[in-house]
Parts: structure tokens; sequence; C-alpha cells
């Protein structure tokens, strides 16, 4: 099932794909960035294809990916597993679902770490809304498109993405702490709402 | 509001009513024709992030036309314990107990997908044993019962409603102490693992599930009685925060909710895991997707699951409960006290993790509310390298700014106790 | 006058802060009568809602009625985790109750962060507020928070809760006068 997708996606937007691939009975379809609004909407209003449902949406930061024991014989993860150091640091991934035809298929934009920005698939599908506000807040990546893009997580005195792999997972920015605690709060004038 | 002051409008003493004179408040036809234009501010009000419905913590910032909400603004975010951070650093069976409490009334669950995924990397899918699946999914139904009568209880007593809460509350002390004597603690149990659970079930708990399930059944017949034709319950709850079967799917909504609003989505029917094609079971879908279809899904899906539960104890095999496999199983305890070999590899397994092969994977359960699914992207060492939660909360609750416009600020209380917004799983 | 008023242990307690027999009597209704805040955030809130139920009564101990107004509370149950956006509404909440005002830090979320070591998860709530007991437990037992109940309430009766001390101490200074102490 998973197969035909792909093929039916390669058929029609043979251009904007650079490879596609199955991992675990997942279908994967990596899209060239510029685009992925238009894959999108192909595959939204196309009456084969019909992803009306969305699943989620979110980013990996490669910048630590070093795999090991990557099992021999025949590839069985060919783009994944041999990332290079020349490759951009990020892949925005998003993942759909057709009630219609139930099938499933993964979208996935590799996004340079100089210029993080992807157009936005909130129009399509206004579950990505929010999913996109976490990826800006966790990852810093931005949307272009996105009708209100601003932290939903993290409050916006927070400075940075946390879950980028450079950002220490112990690093508090604390907001307010008692008097006589040596750890200064950010400090806002006019107190915090 | 000022004190009441003496009337100085029109009218003299003679023609002042007897309200008048003794509260001093002045009826509306009294009113001068340009005092008679009330004001037509919008008003800011901030519900949250300290809710008296104990749904966790959110904040919605509403703009009040009066009591009518005209915008609203949903703040999560006050519970986010960066669950993904976190299991970046830990060993995939030190993720159990971050899983559980994601949807900490339903924690089987969680446990139950985060283990699927891991197996789903590892190619393990369909090669646990038989009576380890059964046991999954006997948990998986308990919490999925407790979920249910905890937002049930928890809504209808933010409506007033005190003794269905307590009657309910009572049904989930009966199925915490199974749980307890099955996994060891009430509400986060870190019970499943990678390849099959923890232990295996107590020796009397099939006889203990029976009575406690006939237990609650007589229970769920009284809260029914309660709630399902009462007037004040249904005025609250029918027509309000209703959604239509396209906004669903186009929002993402998945589980209860999307149900109600008539979309029949269930992981367990659609996309079928662990025993679930053995079982029969109906799945109950609405019509409208208001609070009230909402309400009714969720308490027939009580009753399905009891009927879950009572097919799984009569079909449940004997038989080890985790997978005879090197690479996920920790080694007897008896090889492990006498052989070396035996030690350093249950050494490894605890200290380094199972080493999951590099790839990446996206699995998904039916949680109590919807589709939970793990998307997991694996190095090949035993800590995941990226570990992403897709939470029916978080979707559901982008909802609610939709859902409450148009509607007072009393109905936020019933939209929002029948979304089921777990702060855990929102804001993982 | 040289008050050391640092602890609430009952030895430095007991040397000045003595309770006269109003303040044994008054305190004695204080405990009994706990109108408690419950401050729910996370999966100790499901605990909570058993402590409340009815097998595990926290009624019998007087402390049934919830009070989700700061000014109308008097046991301010932080009960779950304390994430660093949440502090400032936590700081404010408990500004707003009024003297005498106990707090218990319900789980070990709220006692000391829990196993959460993060960029966001508060390490325990008495980073923002002062604690009168704390309860370790992820979740706690019911029976581990009436444990903790009673506690405080021994505490309540020999007057050494925080709010309590900071009430006497003022009172103190205020005696004293200016220029001393």
């Amino acid at each position: 099932m998973s197969a035909k997708v792909l093929d039916a996606l390669k058929a029609a937007h043979g251009a904007a794909i650079d490879s596609v691939e199955t991992q675990h009975g997942d279908a994967i379809a990596w899209v060239v960035r510029d685009r992925l609004l238009a894959v999108a909407t192909w595959l939204k209003s196309d009456p084969a294809m019909a992803f009306d449902a969305p699943v989620f949406a979110t980013c990996i930061d490669r910048l630590d990916w070093k795999p090991i024991d990557v099992p021999p014989g025949p590839p069985v993860y060919p783009a994944s597993a041999g990332w290079t150091e020349d490759r951009p640091r990020f892949e925005v991934v998003y993942q759909l679902r057709s009630t219609r035809h139930r099938h499933r298929l993964r979208l996935k934009c590799a996004v340079p770490e100089h210029d993080a920005r992807v157009p936005s698939l909130s129009s399509l599908w206004p579950a990505f809304n929010w999913q996109e506000r976490e990826t800006f807040d966790m990852y810093g990546i931005s949307f272009d498109g996105h009708p209100d893009q601003r932290r939903i997580y993290l409050y916006d005195e927070f400075v940075g993405y946390p879950l980028r792999k450079d950002y220490p997972k112990e690093k508090r920015q604390p907001l307010v702490r008692r008097d006589d605690l040596p750890i200064n709060p950010i400090k806002v004038p006019g107190g915090h709402r | 509001m000022a004190a009441p002051s003496t009337p100085t409008g029109p009218g003299d003493a003679s023609n002042r009513s007897l309200k008048q004179l003794v509260l001093g408040r002045r009826d509306v036809q009294d009113l001068s024709d340009t005092e008679q234009e009330l004001p037509s501010e919008l008003m800011t009000i901030n519900m949250g992030p300290s809710h008296p419905a104990m749904h966790g913590t959110v904040r919605i910032v509403l703009t009040v036309d009066g009591e009518r909400i005209v915008a609203s603004d949903v703040q999560p975010g006050y519970l986010h314990r960066c669950f993904e951070k976190e299991s970046e650093y830990a060993t995939y069976t030190q993720v159990f107990p971050y899983t559980d409490r994601l949807n900490y009334v339903s924690p089987m669950i969680n446990n139950c997908g985060w283990a699927m995924v891991a197996e789903k990397l590892m190619g393990l899918t369909g090669k646990l044993p038989r009576r380890a699946e059964y046991i999954r999914v006997i948990v998986s139904e308990m919490s999925r019962m407790t979920d249910h009568l905890t937002c049930v209880g928890a809504s209808a007593m933010e409506l007033g409603a005190f003794t269905p809460f307590l009657y309910l509350l009572k049904c989930r002390e009966w199925l915490y102490e199974l749980l307890e004597k099955v996994s060891g603690a009430r509400l986060t149990h870190s019970y499943v693992r990678i390849g099959g659970v923890g232990k295996d079930l107590t020796p009397n708990f099939d006889a203990e599930l029976t009575l406690c399930l006939d237990q609650i059944v007589k229970v769920m017949v009284e809260c029914e009685s309660m709630l399902n034709h009462n007037k004040i319950f249904r005025d609250r709850m029918a027509g309000v925060g209703a959604m239509s079967k396209d906004d669903a799917i186009a929002t993402g909504c998945v589980g209860p909710i999307a149900r109600a609003a008539g979309v029949d989505y269930d992981v367990r029917k659609d996309y079928p895991y662990s025993v679930y094609p053995e079982l029969e079971f109906d799945v109950p879908v609405g019509t409208t997707g208001d609070c009230y279809d909402r309400y009714l899904v969720r308490i027939e899906e009580l009753k399905q699951c009891i009927r879950i539960l009572r097919q799984c104890l009569k079909q449940i095999p004997d038989g080890p409960v985790m997978v005879d496999d090197p690479r996920v199983a920790l080694p007897a305890k008896a090889a492990t006290y006498n052989t070396i070999e035996s030690m350093i590899r249950h050494f490894k397994h605890i200290m380094d993790g199972i080493k999951v092969p590099a790839g990446e994977a996206y699995a998904f359960v039916e949680g109590g509310n919807g589709e939970l699914g793990f998307y997991v992207v694996a190095d090949g060492t035993g800590r995941p390298y990226k570990a992403y939660v897709r939470s029916p909360s978080f979707v559901h609750l982008s909802t609610a700014s939709q859902l409450i416009h148009g509607h007072l600020i009393a109905d936020v209380v019933p939209i929002f106790g029948m979304i089921n917004m777990i702060g855990g799983e929102c804001d993982k | 006058m040289g008050l050391e008023l640092t602890t609430t242990r009952l030895e430095d307690a007991a040397k000045w802060a003595k309770q006269s027999t109003l303040d044994r009597a008054s305190n004695w209704g204080r405990k009994f009568s706990l109108f408690t805040y419950p401050f729910v955030t996370a999966c100790c809130g499901m605990e909570f809602m058993s402590v409340a139920g009815p097998k595990y009564d926290i009624a019998r101990f007087g402390a049934e009625f919830p009070r989700f107004s700061p000014r109308q509370s008097d046991l301010l149950m932080i009960v779950g985790t304390i994430t660093e956006k949440q502090g400032p509404a936590l700081k404010r909440v408990f500004d707003q109750m009024t003297e005498p005002k106990w707090v218990i830090a319900f789980g070990v979320c709220a006692s000391t962060g829990g196993f959460y070591q993060n960029y966001h998860a508060m390490p325990g709530a008495d980073q923002v507020i002062p604690v009168d007991v704390y309860i370790p437990g992820c979740p706690p037992r019911p029976e581990q928070v009436l444990d903790a109940l009673i506690m405080l309430m021994d505490r309540i009766q020999s007057g050494r809760g925080h709010s309590q001390l900071r009430t006497k101490r003022d009172q103190l200074i205020a005696e004293a006068g200016p220029g001393e102490g």
C-alpha cells in the first residue's frame, strides 16, 4: 500500500521528490523545500491520495548523528544512515493519514541551519498550526505563512531552542525565585504577568 | 460595585417602589435614556493556569462581551516537562517511567505504545509471546477504564454533580488496587517492557478482576441513571461545543472526540495491533459532536472495555511473558547470579540499554484520548536519538479555541472537561 | 535583642515563639478546619482526587473543602510538577493568600523536582515559596498524604508553621521597637 502511494507521488511530482524509502513499513518521501506546499496540496486534494488527516509535524536535528552498528547486507536504511557532514542539519517531518484509503505517508524536508525556514502547511491542515509552533519553539525552524508564529510551550523570555542538540539539558532560565536564593531569575520590567 | 445609594433619578419619593426604598436600587424603567445604554467594551479575563477543574494547567485568555466569548487564546506549556529531551539521555527501558507520566490517567497504554515502537525498530512486532500480548491488552483496557472514569467523574463534578464523581472514583480505586497488585504502583506503573511485560499477573487475578468488573457494572448503572436523563446535565452538555465531522478530521482529532463527531476511527479496529483482531468489541460513534455525545461515547466505551476484559480473561493462554530474545530480555536470575556471562549481559542491558538498530519508526496505539503515537529515531546505541510523542491532547486542545467561541464562560467548563486534556500528555 | 529567628525547630522556636492559651486554642481550631487550595498540575492530582475520595477520606481530618480562591484558603497544596513558566503564577497565588497560611509540597516533583532534571521543571516548589511539609512519592500513596497532613497539624498546633513564625517574629520585632534587634 505504501509503495503505491510513493509511486503515484513520484509520477505526479517527479522533480519535487528527492528520494523515497520505506522503513519498517512506513512510507517516507523526501521533498524539496520550495515545492513542499505544492506537493502537500496535491496530496490533500487528489482523490486517489486524499490525505485529509494530519498526524504530526516535528523536526530532527542531525547534529550528533553518528549511527553505529548499521546492519550489513542489503541496505535497509538508505537515506538516514548515509548522512554525511555536508547534508543539512535539520529535517522537518510531517506525517499524514488518509481516512478514506487508510494509507499513511511521511514527508521529510531537509533544512540547513543557516536558513532554517520551511513553508507552513497550517493552511491545509489546521492541526499543524500548533505543531509547527511547537517545532519553532523547540528547534527554531521558522514556518513561512504561519498565521501566529510564537512560542507555545516555553515563555517568551526564554532564549534558545532547547531540543537542539547543542542546548544543554539542565540549563535553566528561571523567571522567579525566592529572594534568598542565589540563582538569578530573568528580570522583566514591571514584573511577570 | 459601589454600595447602593439613595436613588436620585426621576420620580419623587412617592413613586419609589418598596424595592427601591429598601435596596436602594433603581429599576431599568426608572433610568433616563442616556443611562440605559450599557457599556460595550470587551473584557479580557484569564482562566488558569491554576485551574479549579483539576485538568492540569492550561491558561486561557478570554476576550468576552458580557458573558459571551468573542476570542480566546489558549496557552499550554505550564507542565512542559521535557519528555523528548529527557528521553535522549535515558536508555529505552529508562524511558518507561517518563511515558507513564504522559497520559497519567491511563499510564499502561503509554507504556505499551513506547514498547511497540522499540519493538518495531527491532523487528519484534508480532513475535511476542501470546500471554504477554494478552496481558498488555488487559492492563491497557483497565487503564482506559480509569481514564474514562476519571474524565466523566471530574466533568460531572465540575457541573455540580458531586455524587457520580465519588461513585466513579470508588470504581477507579478498585482498578487501582488490582493494577497495584500487578505492577507495584497505583498510578505510574512502568510495567511493560520491550519484548513483553515486567512480570506475570498475580495468581488470583482473573477472579479478582471478574469481581471488580461485576461491581463496576452495577455502579455504572447507578451513575447513568443519575446523569443520562438529568435535565441539568443535559442542558449544560447538549448542544455545547459541537464539532462537525470534517472539522474533526482536518484538525487532527482522534479518539472519543472524533468518534462523537461521527468519524469512525479507532486504531484498534483500523490498524489493529497486538491481539485486538481476536477480540470482539464495538466502537461507539456519535452524531452531533457536542459534549453530550462525547460523554455518551465514553460511557459506551467503558462498557466495551468491560466486554474486552471478560474475553481476554477467557482467552489468555499460559506461557512466558517476555520474548526469548537475548537482545531485549534480561537473563534469568539464577543464571545472572551464577554465571559470569549472564551477569555481564545483565549489566550491559541495564547500563548501556537495549541496542536498537539505526532507523526510524512511528508506532501508535489507541490511547484514552485517541491515537497516541511515538516517533523514534534510533541510532544504534541504547538511547533514542529522538523520541517524539504524538499526543492527542495537544491536538485536541488546539481545537478548544474554536469550540468555545461564541459560548458563555460557563460553557468552557464542560467543553474543557470533555476534551479530556491531560496536562502531561499535552505539554509532554 | 539578637533574635535568632532562622529555624522552625521545636527547640529553637520554643525559646522565642511561646504559645499562649489563646494561641493554642486558635491553632487547635485552625488545624482541624483547613481549607485547601489544591494547586494541581500533574499526575499527583489523581492521587489528590483519591485522597479526597471516599476511600482515603480527607474530610475526616477537617480538610474537606477545596477553596479555589487564595483569599479563602489557608493550605496551599502544590500537587505536581512546578515548571519555570508556572513559577510566577505560583508566587502570585501564594502572595495573595492571607496569613496564617501553610504549604504542602505534594509529591517529589514539588519537593525537589523529582526525576526531572531539565531546563523547564523547577527543582522543587521551594525555589519560589517556603514549604512547610514535603511529601515524597511519585505519586505518594494516599496514606502518605494523610500522614503528612497529621504532621502539618502538629506543626500548626505548636505554632511552628513558617507563616506563623514569621508573624510571631514580626510581632516581636514591632514590640521591641526601633533601634533594637
